[in-house]
Formats: structure tokens, sequence, C-alpha cells
């Protein structure tokens, strides 16, 4: 229970400097509209609704990218991520606490771009939204891990999308699966089944990761 | 408390510290003094676990989290108030009584009255302030201070010097300072480094 505390009064500290600063969650719902919108204006009107769910994947994991540069942006300035380390029993709740504040503002971006989306284009089914969850799981247990990775290098902004894109192709084939294929709840596992392992790993590994 | 022999740090090529020794217990108090650039931050971010030494020997009987650092950064949150950040590292360290030591603390560093303020709208001065009491908050028993005396004006100098008398006898001590005459009388050990 005492694990699960720290959990929630880092995350529970992180919505709160978003609702301060509102500098993360307003240009991820910004850039997904602002991508949908221009999608709606490339994809010709007779392109199929595969392409489009596509397009929608497109925007998801890039929106999830740029929350992610900022995940770690306060704790950065007056190294306040040293501050945490110290203070942490399990230095895995650190990670735990963000990913839970990065799910968060996917989600609440996914919320908005969902219904944008199906104005745009075509309607969401169930899988399209079952396969958005398991996404997000994935993306942002996979994302703070590396997301805490590049903070500690000079190039973060460029680090971040070089090691980040390459391990979001599954969730990328999972939830474009699960979108659009003949077999949803085979891709609907699949994706859960990364989630499950990547999380796994990144608590495992957070310990190692924040070492210097 | 803490044993050091031989202990070495290297970034890359550069050489930051080289065979320092030293030891430190309970009632101690480590002053380390040497130019800009002699590894005095390095040296304490060794001892708080912060970084590992590239070659010697660093023995630290404390466990992390009953360590108290006070860094050159404030490590707090600019966009929460005083009472929220110590609240926070309150809860990770598990004050029992958190709401009252938080209280305290505040009252004598004189930022009761800012205490729902963002650290953000805090002079220097005020900041370090609240450096201070985020470092003390658990009572910690290593406590290791970078110039904590820095940004200070005499009220705030005069607190500290008279929390540092109280922790000595409780905690073992390391501070790193410019200004060594100020903790000299305190001291039972000196490092001079470069």
């Amino acid at each position: 229970m005492t694990y699960l505390a720290d959990v929630g009064a880092l995350a529970r500290k992180d919505l709160t400097l978003e609702l301060r600063a509102r500098d993360t969650l307003p240009a991820m719902l910004l850039f997904v509209l602002s991508i949908l919108v221009v999608f709606h204006f490339v994809l010709p009107p007779e392109s199929s609704d595969l392409a489009a769910k596509g397009l929608l994947w497109v925007g998801i994991l890039f929106t999830a990218l740029l929350g992610l540069t900022r995940a770690f942006a306060a704790e950065r300035e007056d190294d306040a991520i040293d501050g945490l380390i110290l203070a942490t029993r399990d230095r895995s709740a650190i990670w735990l606490g963000k990913a839970l504040a990065v799910f968060v503002f996917l989600a609440l971006a996914e919320l908005v771009a969902l219904p944008a989306f199906a104005l745009f284009f075509t309607d969401i089914g169930g899988g399209t939204i079952a396969g958005v969850v398991l996404a997000d799981v994935g993306l942002c247990a996979v994302g703070t891990l590396l997301a805490a990775m590049a903070t500690a290098s000079r190039a973060r902004e460029l680090l971040l999308p070089l090691i980040f894109l390459p391990l979001a192709i599954p969730i990328v084939v999972g939830g474009v699966g699960a979108s659009v294929g003949s077999h949803p709840a085979t891709y609907a596992g699949f994706l859960a089944l990364y989630d499950a392992i990547f999380a796994l790993l990144a608590w495992a590994s957070f310990d190692y990761v924040l070492t210097e | 408390m803490i044993r050091a022999r031989g202990l070495e740090k290297r970034y890359g090529d550069r050489r930051i510290l080289r065979g320092v020794e030293f030891d430190l217990t309970r009632g101690g108090l480590l002053v380390v003094t040497g130019p800009n650039g002699s590894g005095k931050t390095t040296l304490l971010r060794l001892c708080v676990g912060l970084a590992t030494p590239t070659a010697g020997e660093l023995a630290v009987e404390v466990e992390r989290t009953r360590v108290g650092f006070l860094a050159h950064e404030p490590l707090l949150y600019r966009q929460l108030t005083a009472l929220e950040n110590l609240d926070l590292y309150g809860r990770l360290y598990r004050i029992p009584e958190r709401r009252e030591r938080i209280g305290m603390l505040l009252e004598r560093f004189g930022l009761w009255d800012e205490r729902h303020t963002r650290a953000a709208s805090y002079s220097r001065g005020m900041l370090q302030r609240l450096a201070l009491c985020r470092t003390l908050l658990h009572e910690p028993d290593l406590l290791v201070l970078d110039e904590p005396f820095s940004s200070l004006d005499d009220e705030g100098a005069a607190l500290l010097d008279r929390e540092l008398a109280e922790r000595r006898e409780l905690a073992a001590l390391v501070v790193a300072t410019h200004d060594p005459d100020r903790v000299l009388p305190l001291a039972t050990a000196k490092l001079a480094l470069g």
C-alpha cells in the first residue's frame, strides 16, 4: 500500500504541475487535432476507411511522443529528479507515477481526437477503442522508461524519437490490426501481451536507468 | 558511517577526484574545501549515491532515504507551493507527523507566511531556505550540504548555524563550502581538494 501511496503522490504531483503550467496537454490536443485536419485534406475523398484508421494511429503515436518529450521536463528543472531518487524507497514508483500521468494526458487528448476523427473520417468501433486503450498502456509504459533514459542526454529531443519509435512499431501493428483487421481480438491480445511484457521490463529496469 | 579509500572519479578522460580518503562517523562534521572545479560537488554526489566512483572504495552505511542532500539546485518543483513541495517529500519519506514537521520547519525558516506561494515566485535566498527545509524534513542520519550558506542573508545563515549545531549531535555531516571559517568551529575533520 505504501508503494501505491508513493505512486499516487507522484502522479498527483504531475497532474498538479500540468494544471498550473498547462504546457503539455494543450500542445498534445492542438497537435492531434491539427494532424487530423491535415489528413482530412490530404486523404482523397475516395480513400478507404482502412487508410483513415492508419492515419489515426500515426496521429496517436506522434501525440504520445510529444507528451513523452515533456514527461521529465519538470524533473530536469532544478534537478528535482535527484530529490525524487533520494526520497523514494523503490525508484520504480517514479516510473509508474509518471507513466500514469502521461496515460491521463494521452487519454484526455484522445477523448477529443477520437470524436474529431469520427467527424472527419469514419465511425469508430469497439475494436478501435479497445486497441487505443491497450496501445496507450504500452506507449506510456515503454515511452516513460525511454523518456527517463533520454532526459539524461543533451540531445534528448533527438534521442527519444530514435529509441521510442522502433519499440512502438509492434503497438502500431497491434492497434491497426485491432481497428481494421478481421480478427480484432487476436490483435487486442497481442497488445495486452506487449503491455504486460514491456511494463514488467520497464518496471524492473527503471532503477538502473536512473543510476549514473 | 562513511569510509572512503583511494576514491577516484572520472568523466571520460577527465579525472575529477583522485586518492580521496576520509572517515566520518555519527556526530562528525567533515568540511570539504577547494577551488572551483576541484570536485567538491562530485564528492558530495558520490556520498549520497547519485554518482558512482570510478575506482577506490566508498562505503556509506546509511539507507538512501535517510540521507539529506542540499545541492546547488534546490531539487524542488517551481510550480508547486512551498507546502506542496514539502508535502510531496514528506509523503515519499513517510514522515509520521508530516504536517506538524512541515509547519515547524517553515516557521523556523521564516517561510510560513509564504507557504501557499509557488516556489517560482521565491527569491534565491527563500529558495535556499525552502531547500534546507526539504533537506532537514526527515531528520536525516547523513546530512550532505553543498555551499549551504550561499544566497542566505545574515538571519538565514544564523538559522543554519543553529541547525547544524543541533544536527551534529544526531547525524554525520559533510559540508562543502568556500567559507570554511563559518563551520570550522563545528568541524571534526577537514578535506582540501584540488
